[in-house]
């Protein structure tokens, strides 16, 4: 029986309501317990800030279209190398590291948990086979249905039953976590290098809107009982003017699920443009996050840009090629049969141009803005708006206005004509910041009922002991000590095991892969779907059969079952 | 017993439809699969147990002699070089790579030598790609250059291209267009319904002469460029045009011959810029079945998809100086380690020399040329015959092989996890 008593912790427990209270956190077996014998080895964490492990709840870090942006870019390899060194690995790449790149500096920054934003189904196993290279997280995955070739046929014939079913036969077969709907519609109209202007145009072919698809799928959602919620990439992203887009389409939503919203809308910064092209581009963070307060059942994440080196990829193909032509740098593009796309390119934000600019502050307003703090939750949506590295500077702008101010200043001249920011006072605290990192994300992917994101007993143990005590810090002025503290923990505690002591990794390791297998009712298994089958093997270039992913893929894995009610 | 469903080993077609029958542990019917995938499938040439070679005398040895004296040439090694991996699975490529990394070696598969150029151009321009049931289901014109795919990838056209039909088309062999580039008339250019005669070397300027016709600049082209006239180019850009979706497959014609990456680099550009006019992927005709593989697996493990050398503890890759042929023909390799390949077959003879001169180990089901050079023969089963695991197919799906009979010898992950234990466990780091 492993047994470890963490003493004198100062912990911020959102889903438990404990603001700062001094404490000892006793851990048996990998979780969380009311107490441990004497001679369980200890920690002393002195009063230093302590919360629950970190969850990124959209993130890039493994599959297909992330491998590519590894493969396509040696020089970005160069730019993060580090050398074999005790239990860790060699590592290459800032904005894309390596598998083992992304799971050490995640797991030195306190997080445990993280959601891979897209995976194509076609190219799950792919995704799973990096999950296990990414030792130190548990990890699940986003499955992209914008562009589903049968989806988007029952959705035409208004068939929901259907959609579910088909839903609940993927997921279970590509071992997929929720539903994404990356541009949906748009995706397959780039199948002809088409694209849909927003939520009422029409999939070509298909005859569907991405409206119908948008609610036919959180109407699904709901019936296959998921733990998360349709996670919406929405149309039109990074387009000016489509701020409008984005409120017409949250506006499209029903509250539907008592414990946790009903959409996840990501990176809603690249959603939030006014204007009418760029030389006008401005912010409309704010009528964006008014509609979010107005509406309990939408959670957002920032999608916060910083100035920088990145890359960024996305399965809205159309979007990336549109961007391939503003910055004529190189360009990639991946079309799954029946399924979805992608594209990537490499860019660089810059506090010269302003565009940038505007950006850099709608992320920022966004946060500040909307009211509930469980409602907008931070990402960089890794790496399109920044690599997660970034996440400590942001959460000290998000606390501090003195910070802001100053990064402000050095901004492209007209930022202040566009944009909102300077006029927010708002500087949020400590337990915001808990919410934003690791609270809110559990209870918005549904992952706190199997003990994610909170440390009550039973919970699993993961924790983050940071070095900074909030009672001698003012986040406001101490902005700096705040970037510091939030870059590497003292220890990150996985799974009742020490994995990284002040920014070294102690173990290999080895991560769960979260799932959920929705259970349908007998005439709804797609198995034995005659349509369905003939249209498989029809138009798929691979066998029904070898398409499910095996478990050999997920060795150690938490599946969460579901009851469809259909 | 019938197997249905299975993944042939042969090709990065990955064909995953085979029928394969077995009976008394010998597999005596293959259905579905072209001569090239059932030749693998039917071949019982393999060898027997491991073997050494002493003074020039080969005796059969016992796994346990084979493995640790492979342990002790890669330890004793300054600078050895792990190379091949196209034909086994990805578990036993990342493997290698762990071998690599532990005791600082180079690690090479056989894309040096095949579409390494192509990765080149792909580092410089991207890749506008697809998978292939999007190119079956959509495309309506299809060039395939300097590749023949009716001879290299025999399903090829029937399961992806000229002769798949798809959603989008019902008739797919009169609906679809089909050009082909090549310096002969192979069998594939037989039925294309244009093709280009290129002069020797000559892609480049071709390539160079259509993307200028589709960004309009059809007054500066000569009457003849590489041997293909004006009126034929102006056709062929016209018809990429017109296309409602294109596909641009290539093969070594584009990436061995002069020009080498620069080739492909202007093939991607064409491709690039024909998606200003209407829809056009490019897909590099990938060899070995699991040649991709290799690549994704160095990728999410190094950074690189191939030539990767870890002799200062990271990863470094600088193709021309870290690939195989590199590292051989300078003198540089002191041991080398060869999985599921055949260099002596395939390099140049200065690259062979070196190699006939330094302890060689090769773990393969069968004997090839490169037996002859080697110290070590330790014979594996075959992935996709009787052992299992992943693949990439040549535009990246991944994909589960199958073992249809039952494994006399270990697998590759089994002698490549008890070398990297041994390793491990000399390195204390175990």
């Amino acid at each position: 029986m492993a047994e470890l008593l963490v003493k004198n912790a100062c912990v911020i427990d959102p889903l438990q309501g404990i603001e700062g209270d001094i404490m000892d956190i006793a851990i048996r077996d990998g979780r969380i317990v009311e107490s441990v014998r004497n001679g369980a080895e200890v920690i002393d964490a002195q009063g230093f800030l302590t919360m629950p492990g970190g969850i990124d709840s959209h993130t890039h870090i493994c599959g297909t279209k992330v491998n590519f942006g590894r493969y396509m870019s040696p020089e970005d390899m160069r730019a993060g190398r580090t050398v074999k060194r005790g239990k860790m690995h060699a590592t290459s790449g800032y904005s894309v590291p390596t598998t083992y790149g992304n799971s050490y500096r995640y797991s030195v920054m306190g997080y445990t948990t993280v959601l891979e934003g897209a995976m194509a189904p076609l190219e799950a196993r792919h995704t799973h086979e990096e999950f296990s290279a990414t030792p130190l997280q548990d990890t699940m995955a986003n499955t992209l249905f914008d562009g589903n070739w049968p989806v988007m046929e029952a959705v035409k014939e208004g068939d929901l039953k259907r959609v579910a079913a088909i839903v609940a036969w993927i997921l279970e077969a590509v071992k997929g976590f929720a539903i994404k709907l990356t541009n949906p519609g748009g995706t397959e109209a780039w199948g002809w290098g088409k694209n849909v202007e927003c939520i009422r145009d029409t999939v070509p072919y298909f005859g569907v809107t991405p409206a119908e698809i948008i609610l036919s799928l959180v109407k699904a959602n709901e019936m296959l009982r998921l733990p998360h919620s349709v996670h919406l990439h929405c149309n039109r992203l990074g387009i000016p003017g489509n701020y409008s887009c984005t409120i017409g389409t949250f506006d499209l939503i029903p509250d539907l699920n008592r414990n946790r919203q009903s959409l996840y809308a990501t990176h809603v910064q690249f959603h939030s443009y006014g204007g009418s092209s760029w030389p006008d581009i401005n912010s409309k963070a704010e009528p964006v996050a008014y509609a979010v307060n107005r509406k309990p059942q939408i959670v957002i994440d920032m999608g916060q840009m910083m100035f920088g080196k990145t890359t960024t990829m996305t399965a809205d193909g159309p979007m990336e090629f549109n961007l391939y032509r503003l910055y004529h740098n190189k360009w990639s593009n991946h079309d799954v049969e029946l399924e979805t796309t992608s594209g990537i390119i490499p860019v660089l934000y810059r506090r010269k141009n302003l565009v940038n600019c505007v950006m850099w502050s709608i992320g920022l307003e966004l946060a500040l803005l909307v009211k509930n703090p469980w409602q907008c939750l931070l990402s960089t949506d890794n790496p399109n708006g920044a690599p997660f590295v970034k996440y400590p500077e942001i959460i000290a702008l998000l606390m501090s206005r003195p910070y802001r101010e100053k990064e402000f200043a050095t901004l492209h001249p007209h930022t202040g004509s566009r944009v909102l920011l300077p006029s927010i006072d708002r500087e949020l605290d400590w337990n915001e910041i808990a919410v934003m990192t690791r609270a809110g994300q559990s209870r918005a992917l549904g992952i706190d009922r199997i003990g994610k994101g909170h440390l009550r007993a039973g919970a699993e143990a993961d924790i983050a002991i940071y070095p900074l005590r909030i009672g001698d810090t003012d986040p406001s002025r101490e902005y700096e000590k705040v970037i510091g503290a939030f870059r590497k923990t003292m220890w990150t505690i996985k799974r009742g095991r020490v994995v990284a002591r002040d920014g070294e990794i102690l173990v290999e390791g080895k991560n769960a892969t979260i799932w959920v297998r929705p259970t349908v009712p007998e005439p709804y298994r797609m198995e034995q779907d005659p349509d369905f089958v003939r249209n498989f093997e029809r138009y798929y270039t691979v066998r029904m059969s070898n398409y499910p992913v095996q478990h050999h893929y997920i060795p150690r894995n938490i599946c969460i079952e579901t009851e469809a009610v259909l | 017993m019938i197997y249905h469903d299975v993944l042939c080993p042969f090709c990065a077609c990955l064909c995953d439809d085979i029928v394969v029958e077995v009976e008394d542990g010998r597999i005596v019917k293959v259905d579905n699969a072209c001569d090239l995938g059932t030749h693998k499938f039917m071949s019982d040439e393999k060898l027997r147990s491991p073997m050494r070679r002493e003074r020039g005398v080969w005796r059969e040895v016992g796994m346990e002699e084979a493995i640790s004296r492979t342990v002790e040439i890669l330890l004793d090694a300054d600078r050895p070089l792990l190379y091949g991996w196209s034909s086994t699975h990805v578990e036993a490529q990342g493997l290698g790579i762990r071998i690599a990394e532990v005791i600082g070696g180079v690690i090479d598969s056989t894309t040096s030598i095949c579409h390494g150029p192509s990765i080149l151009a792909i580092q410089e321009v991207g890749h506008p790609g697809s998978t292939l049931g999007q190119i079956k289901n959509r495309a309506d014109l299809v060039v395939y250059w300097g590749c023949n795919p009716i001879e290299a990838h025999p399903r090829h056209l029937s399961r992806y291209t000229t002769y798949a039909d798809g959603f989008f088309l019902n008739k797919a062999f009169r609906e679809r267009k089909l050009i082909v580039a090549d310096t002969r008339r192979t069998q594939s250019a037989r039925i294309a319904d244009e093709f280009l005669l290129v002069k020797h070397d000559a892609d480049y300027a071709i390539l160079g002469a259509i993307r200028a016709i589709v960004r309009g600049q059809t007054d500066m082209i000569p009457p003849s460029v590489g041997g293909v006239p004006k009126q034929q180019l102006l056709r062929v850009a016209e018809m990429c045009k017109k296309a409602k979706y294109g596909v641009f497959f290539f093969g070594m014609g584009l990436t061995q011959t002069a020009g080498k990456y620069k080739n492909v680099r202007n093939a991607i550009e064409l491709v690039i810029e024909l998606n200003r006019h209407t829809k056009f992927t490019l897909t590099p005709m990938r060899g070995h079945f699991n040649v991709y593989g290799f690549n994704e697996v160095c990728t999410w493990m190094t950074g690189y998809p191939y030539a990767v050398d870890y002799s200062r503890g990271l990863a470094f890759y600088n193709p021309g100086e870290t690939t195989a042929v590199d590292i051989l023909a300078r003198g540089e390799c002191d041991a080398c380690l060869v999985v599921a390949s055949d260099p002596a077959a395939h390099m140049p003879k200065k690259a062979v020399a070196h190699l006939s001169t330094i302890p060689v180990v090769q773990i393969d089901p069968q004997i090839n040329l490169t037996s002859a050079f080697c110290e070590l023969l330790i014979p594996v089963a075959t992935t996709g015959i009787d052992a299992e695991g992943s693949a990439y197919r040549m535009d990246g799906v991944p994909l589960r092989m199958k073992a249809v009979l039952k494994n006399v010898h270990p697998t590759d992950t089994d002698v490549l996890g008890e070398i990297y234990r041994r390793i491990r466990g000399a390195k204390g780091c175990g």
